[in-house]
């Protein structure tokens, strides 16, 4: 594959590899992304907006030059954005990769930081020199106003410009919660929402505090992805019910998707609407419960994203697949093309109707 | 993340059909988007509205218990940041007012003596960065649409839009172009659930018609609370689901029209 350098969401001549449920393989043009639906599905997308997550500064007890990336929430509530989780860079800025970029100095709890307007300080470190949970000063109100003047979206080596925030935000994006963009979503636009209702296929969202996807730390990548808050509207709820009862499937865009609507149904009675954690890791030995299909990127073997597709194929199919990716020279990274993947497994978990009546 | 299933919420919403609503507001320290500040806040609704000059912005707040945000709507740059804090702040939103304005030349010349510097700003507070603010904040009004709140936007028009009058040209065909562009968004929309007004609120005492024609006699202008009411009223209906592609008035003096209606 090779890296998707220009911030183009929705490139015209953008891919999308389909592998259906008995493992075949198709080239498409990813425009045509709807003719791969069928009335009666419902397409499900997460609506976070991107956060200017990245903010350089100062760490003030040595006067050594930082970047801080916000990288996951401590709390519920799109409107509280004051306590973050953070991962800490010596000096430098994107043009370095991630792995060469030099520690932070030693971070203790206490610790002040000057982040342009803001000031933050360290609440506790959390067991790697990168790692931290900090505390913004300041009302609600100045938190959001310091990071729409001085946060920049987390950047990536591979692209050639800085990234601005409208290249990271999703033609559908709201709640502004997300540490980096749900990139799937990318594929969207109001004209394929359209074709969509057009062809008996109904959209929803759900909004998933999509957090950092890969630190360039071996040992924080770990440790990756960080608890994530989700929120799933009554409205979405109820039309993923309606969905299942009438044999439709339920299509995923993007793995925040994936993991909000699996974690939310894993107390077994549906999809539970409102507030939740998603904790939990999907990979191969996963047992889907609501979701058929996921569009997402194309992801590496190896990296987190990968690991949630082998819920949906088999390691086969998905090594067939990624052979595939390579020899057409697909596009990878945020910007590149996508990969439209079939759940190969009928749903192993009980679907009980009478059970789910709660979320209708 | 802002809780979408509140009976209670819901029960005073059928009551109170602002109380609640997350509503933004550009051009919010004077005139008829001051007014909409302090009208919408004392209905109960939860405000945020968008100026340019920080001290103000400060005092506005501070008055009004609405949230402030600085930034101008005509730099393409403050887009995002300002849909940022507004649906931050907010945790959402059902109601936007594209209200900001900017009248061009001042005094008022004719089009032949209006330089292009001058013609491409009023474009770009009245036109460009209306359309530049609600695309940022579109995804957050479907979501409001789709969850059952409803979501509107508010274009404030004027009547010249409409009517060609000598000396307003750069403001004319800046807010003909906006109410054009309404239009469109009403019928792309519209099975979104995404409703949109273009709105008169007639002749107001305002600094801004202040600016425009210095000698106007106050006493025959429409204060801006009373139009301000109006707009909420029109909006009000439309959130409900009840805007209808007839031609509708609202006060005796003001030609008032929803955006689907050809003008």
């Amino acid at each position: 594959m090779i890296a998707a350098r220009e911030p183009q969401q929705r490139a015209p001549d953008a891919r999308l590899l389909v592998i259906e449920a008995d493992g075949s393989l198709t080239h498409a043009a990813r425009v045509g992304l709807v003719d791969f639906l069928h009335r009666g599905d419902l397409v499900i997308a997460n609506d976070a907006a991107t956060l200017p997550a990245s903010l350089h500064g100062v760490h003030l007890p040595t006067g050594a030059a930082i970047e801080v990336r916000l990288a996951g929430r401590l709390a519920h509530g799109a409107t509280e954005l004051r306590r973050c989780i953070a991962i800490v860079f010596g000096s430098g800025d994107f043009r370095t990769r991630t792995e060469e970029r030099p520690l932070p100095p030693a971070l203790a709890s206490g610790d002040r930081l000057a982040l342009g307007p803001l000031t933050a300080v360290i609440e506790r470190t959390l067991e790697h020199p990168r790692l931290i949970a900090l505390r913004f000063d300041g009302s609600s109100t100045e938190v959001w106003a310091g990071l729409a003047r001085h946060g920049r979206p987390i950047q990536y080596a591979h692209m050639r410009l800085p990234l601005a925030l409208w290249d990271v935000w999703t033609p559908i994006a709201g709640p502004p919660v997300a540490f980096e963009p749900p990139s799937a979503g990318f594929a969207l636009d109001w004209q394929l929402l359209a074709a969509l209702r057009n062809r008996g296929i109904g959209f929803a969202t759900l909004t998933h505090a999509a957090g950092i996807s890969s630190t360039g730390d071996a040992d924080l990548d770990r440790r990756l992805p960080f608890h994530e808050p989700y929120l799933i509207p009554v409205s979405t709820a109820r039309a993923i019910h309606r969905t299942r009862v009438r044999g439709g499937r339920i299509v995923a865009i993007g793995t925040t998707v994936v993991r909000a609507l699996e974690h939310a149904a894993s107390l077994g009675a549906g999809v539970r609407p409102g507030a939740g954690f998603a904790d939990q890791r999907i990979g191969a030995g996963t047992k889907l419960r609501v979701v058929d299909a996921v569009l997402s990127g194309t992801h590496e073997p190896g990296s987190s994203h990968y690991d949630l597709l082998r819920a949906f194929a088999d390691d086969a199919t998905l090594r067939e697949a990624s052979a595939a990716l390579d020899a057409h020279r697909y596009r990878t990274h945020e910007f590149g093309d996508s990969m439209l993947v079939v759940r190969c497994e009928q749903r192993i978990a009980c679907w009980c109707p009478s059970a789910d009546r709660a979320a209708a | 993340m802002a809780q979408t299933y509140n009976p209670a919420a819901r029960r005073i919403r059928r009551a109170n059909p602002i109380a609640g609503l997350r509503v933004a507001i550009t051009g919010g320290t004077s005139g008829l988007g001051l007014a909409l500040v302090r009208e919408f806040g004392a209905c109960g609704a939860r405000v945020a509205f968008v100026a340019r000059d920080r001290a103000l912005v400060e005092r506005i707040a501070t008055a009004t218990g609405a949230c402030g945000i600085v930034g101008d709507i005509a730099r393409k740059e403050d887009t995002h940041a300002i849909a940022m804090q507004i649906v931050g702040l907010l945790g959402g939103l059902d109601v936007l007012i594209n209200n900001a304005s900017s009248l061009g030349p001042v005094p008022l010349r004719p089009l032949g003596d209006t330089d292009c510097e001058d013609l491409e700003l009023a474009l770009a507070t009245n036109l460009v960065g209306p359309f530049r603010l609600t695309k940022a904040l579109l995804g957050a009004l479907a979501a409001s649409a789709r969850e059952g709140r409803g979501a509107v936007v508010l274009n404030v028009s004027s009547d010249a839009a409409i009517n060609a009058y000598p000396g307003w040209g750069a403001y004319g065909a800046s807010k003909a172009a906006l109410h054009h562009l309404s239009r469109i968004w009403q019928e792309e929309f519209a099975t979104q659930g995404v409703h949109f007004l273009s709105l008169d609120p007639g002749d107001m005492d305002t600094p801004l018609h202040a600016l425009a024609v210095p000698d106007a006699d106050r006493a025959t202008l429409k204060r801006p609370e009373t139009a301000a009411r109006e707009l909420i009223a029109a909006a009000t209906v439309a959130l409900a689901g009840r805007s209808g592609r007839q031609r509708s008035h609202v006060g005796a003096d003001a030609g008032v029209e929803t955006a689907a209606a050809p003008g």
